[in-house]
């Protein structure tokens, strides 16, 4: 036990955290004023007023013996204020957590009992480890295989719900090298404190270094494809559009057509979801044939199909994904009313 | 106006209208149920500390070196259910406010003297559930129970657990109807709502919240149970469900049941603090509104504990904001409290202690949900030990400080004895002192990034668990000095009187220990609550 250790502060390693550090010191700064205000308040009056005799009856303050609207008017208009702002500020930081910047480097998480798992899109695999570049965005995708989990840096100030059947995003740039704590911060059973890892935030150089250190066998989509020729999708979903199910070529980022007459936009979600439960969302004009693949596929599987179809996207995929970040699935209106952490 | 002479034949208080156990039972006086409920919960709060100790023992260590990790999961669900379930909600509503809202509106009994009891044989037929459930092997859901882990994963008495939470809501759903019908039709002639003391003003609200919130959890578990048994998807994705369904369902109940643990307490102090300045609360009605202004609100920031789980950025907006707007009633509270303490005649009794010591923790846990409520800082704070530190904050040194400020001050008014004064402030700087040595440090831990929930923890943490695993110890110990004086005060302690504060409600103008029938004749209030200056009221009894 190291006894001269008794920090206040975790360590700062994200864009996030100066931000939310301020905003706590706020917090704080309000939350002390108001608890020594009151503190030293009734100990003064405690000493102060102290009954002096046992008949001693207080001269009454006004007519009917206490009351001040101006007194309730202020004592509840000041914290309402200082309340606002507290809401305003944490309101803009959620708000910048919610929308991951076009550029960001996506990575794909997967968390089961009681472990993480991590895929590169350049192939390369982690378990339990997370190496990332310094000063680059970095956007996670994470599902579950099994319960709720969530992943949490502490010294990011970020954390995100990894739940099972929808992909939450979770982004951040890590603003210093350094190995940092990953922590599962939502009750998952056993082995709840031992689902936990490392960050690695690494100089630019260090990281392709490592990235090209694995021995890695092809890149997430090539994975993809092999599983797109395997599982038997290119029989019916043929890239010159004459199969019998949608093609898949120029797909992903569009607005899709849905038998209805609702559009969805085809982000990753979607992909998910037309595996999982090709039945749920029908496109137009084709009929519901498509067997599930639950079961058959795995999550991290799922994740190499959607890097797939994504490389044969349109050129400008990623940049359109980007700036549609959070936008829900079935609800083209409401562009305006992205989901935190819920995936493009 | 009231006199204590009755015919010689009848019993003198409600303690000797029959022996044996059959009289208590099979009774229907309210007081006799508020003192069936109030062992039966100290049972369950010793069970729930016991909990409590094995947790604070194994995190001393970062290791997990006392208990493996299923147990230790079970100890904080068991800590979690037992308290919350067993001990909290029914705290001072069903002790307290069943023995004094008839006291106080001048009334013989309760509405349904009969659903009364009912209830508190409800309550225990939960309870039995819940012992069973620790005889066997225990549960390890958490005591939120968020699925799929409660339906599909966990493999430990889920079911039967949740069935005994499911009996219990009714307990206190029976209970809030019989207060509400209570205090509706059986006012005393004279006594306006704007006359009734400020603890029947926040039961009344607490009141609400029961009938009107724990159906819902009482859905949300027959749902859970469908899934779980019958494989019926609801919440499992595997199934067809939405995980986080389960989460809007549990804290629409869940967050306004914080309320239903809290309010009983603020209306307990609203008394305390007027009694021992000799002064009407300030602002009165503000104390009254706030009360059922926070039982409203309170519907409707359940979302705010879900803001990093998948939830609308948008919705998350709407219930931050709406947060802070609960967050007023509870500082008009405070403030008004402090006010009330202006140039009255100020005595530092026990339960004005215990009174002063609720305004500071309560003071420290409400402002700590102002973190919680703020967007960007819950993202790193939420599920950390600052929520265990924040609500224990709230529950601990809020409702049970509470709860013990109200023991304290009408121990004498429910037995005819008092308790030793000394030692009874003794213990309540015990268990101010060892409650901030065990929470203190919990929200540096929070902030730092612990998680909650761990057994094992990275060691540099280990330096604030010590602190907090010390306090624990004081506070546990500071826990059993009341227990002990106040066992001894039945056979020893002197006797009370009537009125051994000198207060003003109507409760205290009969006999300690009161009569069955409470009041001889039924009594007609003529005068505002709290009117130390209407001399012929304090000299009555």
């Amino acid at each position: 036990m190291d006894w001269k250790y008794l920090p206040i502060f975790p360590e700062s390693a994200s864009n996030f955290s100066p931000h939310i550090d301020a905003l706590y010191a706020y917090l704080v700064t309000v939350s002390a004023f108001f608890s020594i205000l009151i503190a030293v308040v009734i100990v003064v009056f405690a000493f102060k007023y102290r009954r002096k005799s046992d008949s001693e009856i207080p001269v009454p303050l006004n007519e009917h013996g206490a009351g001040s609207m101006l007194l309730e008017i202020t004592w509840s208009v000041i914290p309402l204020l200082l309340s606002l702002v507290m809401f305003g500020w944490g309101a803009m930081i959620f708000f910048d957590e919610s929308k991951p910047p076009a550029d960001a480097m996506d990575i794909w998480v997967v968390g089961k009992q009681w472990m993480w798992k991590i895929q590169h899109l350049e192939g390369a695999r982690e378990i339990n480890e997370l190496h990332i570049p310094v000063n680059r965005n970095i956007r996670l995708t994470l599902t579950s295989e099994d319960v709720i989990h969530d992943f949490y840096v502490p010294a990011f100030r970020t954390k995100t719900d990894v739940v099972p059947g929808k992909y939450t995003t979770e982004w951040f740039r890590p603003t210093k090298v350094g190995e940092y704590h990953l922590f599962c911060a939502e009750y998952c059973g056993t082995k709840h404190s031992g689902m936990i890892g490392t960050i690695y935030v690494m100089n630019a150089n260090d990281y392709d270094a490592w990235l090209s250190s694995g021995g890695t066998v092809g890149s997430m989509s090539e994975k993809g494809e092999a599983l797109f020729q395997q599982l038997g999708c290119v029989t019916c979903h043929q890239s010159d559009g004459k199969g019998r199910c949608p093609k898949l070529v120029g797909l992903y980022g569009t607005n899709v057509e849905l038998k209805g007459g609702a559009t969805v936009v085809a982000d990753a979600s979607y992909i998910r979801e037309s595996i999982v439960n090709p039945l749920t969302k029908i496109v137009n004009g084709y009929d519901g044939i498509m067997p599930t693949f639950q079961g058959l596929v795995t999550e991290d599987q799922i994740q190499q199909l959607i890097e797939y179809v994504k490389s044969i996207g349109p050129k400008s995929a990623a940049a359109a994904a980007g700036a549609q970040a959070g936008t829900p699935k079935n609800n083209p209106g409401a562009a305006a009313n992205p989901a935190r952490g819920t995936r493009p | 106006m009231l006199t204590a002479t009755r015919a010689p034949e009848r019993p003198s208080s409600y303690l000797t209208d029959g022996y044996g156990l059959k009289s208590w039972l099979l009774t229907s006086d309210h007081k006799r149920i508020a003192i069936l409920y109030l062992i039966s919960i100290t049972f369950f709060f010793f069970i729930g500390g016991i909990f409590a100790a094995l947790i604070r023992l194994e995190l001393a260590t970062p290791a997990g070196d006392l208990l493996e990790s299923d147990v230790y999961n079970k100890m904080f669900t068991m800590h979690g259910i037992v308290m919350i379930f067993f001990f909290l909600i029914p705290s001072i509503p069903a002790t307290l406010g069943n023995f004094l809202i008839p006291e106080m509106i001048g009334a013989k009994d309760l509405a349904f003297p009969r659903i009364n009891l009912l209830s508190w044989y409800i309550y225990v037929f939960g309870g039995i559930f819940v012992v069973y459930v620790l005889l066997t092997g225990g549960v390890d859901t958490g005591w939120t129970f968020y699925t799929p882990f409660s339906t599909s994963y966990s493999n430990t008495k889920v079911m039967a657990a949740a069935v005994g939470i499911f009996i219990a809501g009714f307990s206190s759903i029976l209970t809030g109807l019989n207060f509400i019908v209570t205090i509706h039709r059986m006012r005393a002639p004279g006594l306006s709502w704007f006359r009734l003391p400020l603890f029947v003003w926040a039961h009344y609200a607490t009141s609400m919240i029961q009938i009107l919130g724990t159906p819902v959890v009482a859905v949300t578990i027959l749902l859970v149970a469908m899934e779980r048994g019958l494989h019926i998807g609801i919440f499992d994705p595997a199934l067809g469900g939405d995980p986080v369904l389960f989460q809007h369902l549990f804290w629409f109940y869940s967050h306004p049941a914080v309320y239903i643990m809290i309010l009983p307490s603020m209306g307990v102090i609203s008394e305390i603090i007027s009694t021992f300045t000799r002064r009407r609360p300030f602002g009165y009605t503000f104390i009254a509104f706030s009360s059922v202004a926070i039982a409203v609100f309170g519907f409707l920031v359940w979302g705010h504990h879900l803001f990093v789980s998948s939830q609308s950025v948008y919705a998350g907006m709407v219930f931050s904001i709406l947060s802070y707007v609960v967050a007023i009633p509870s500082a008009i509270k405070v403030f008004n409290w402090t006010a009330t303490m202006y140039k009255g005649s100020v005595e530092l009794s026990t339960p004005m202690l215990y009174a002063i010591g609720f305004i500071g923790l309560f003071t420290i846990g409400g402002l700590t949900g102002l973190f919680l409520a703020c967007l960007g800082m819950d993202v790193h704070l939420t599920d950390t030990y600052f929520v265990v530190a924040h609500f224990h904050y709230v529950m601990v040194g809020g409702a049970i400080m509470g709860y013990l400020a109200g023991l304290h001050f009408w121990w004498p008014k429910m037995t005819g004895r008092m308790y030793p004064v000394l030692w009874s402030k003794i213990a309540g700087v015990i268990i101010f002192l060892g409650f901030n040595l065990t929470f203190f440090p919990q929200f540096i831990l929070g902030f730092l990034g612990m998680p909650r929930r761990y057994h094992v923890y990275p060691p540099e943490f280990q330096v604030y668990n010590v602190l907090s695993s010390a306090g624990a110890t004081v506070l546990g110990l500071g826990y059993l000095i009341p227990f002990i004086y106040f066992m001894w005060s039945l056979k020893y302690g002197k006797p009370a009187g009537p009125n051994p504060w000198g207060a003003t409600g109507l409760e205290w103008q009969i006999p300690s220990p009161p009569p069955t029938e409470n009041f001889e004749v039924t009594p007609v209030v003529t005068v505002e609550a709290y009117e130390y200056h209407a001399q012929e009221v304090v000299e009555v009894g």
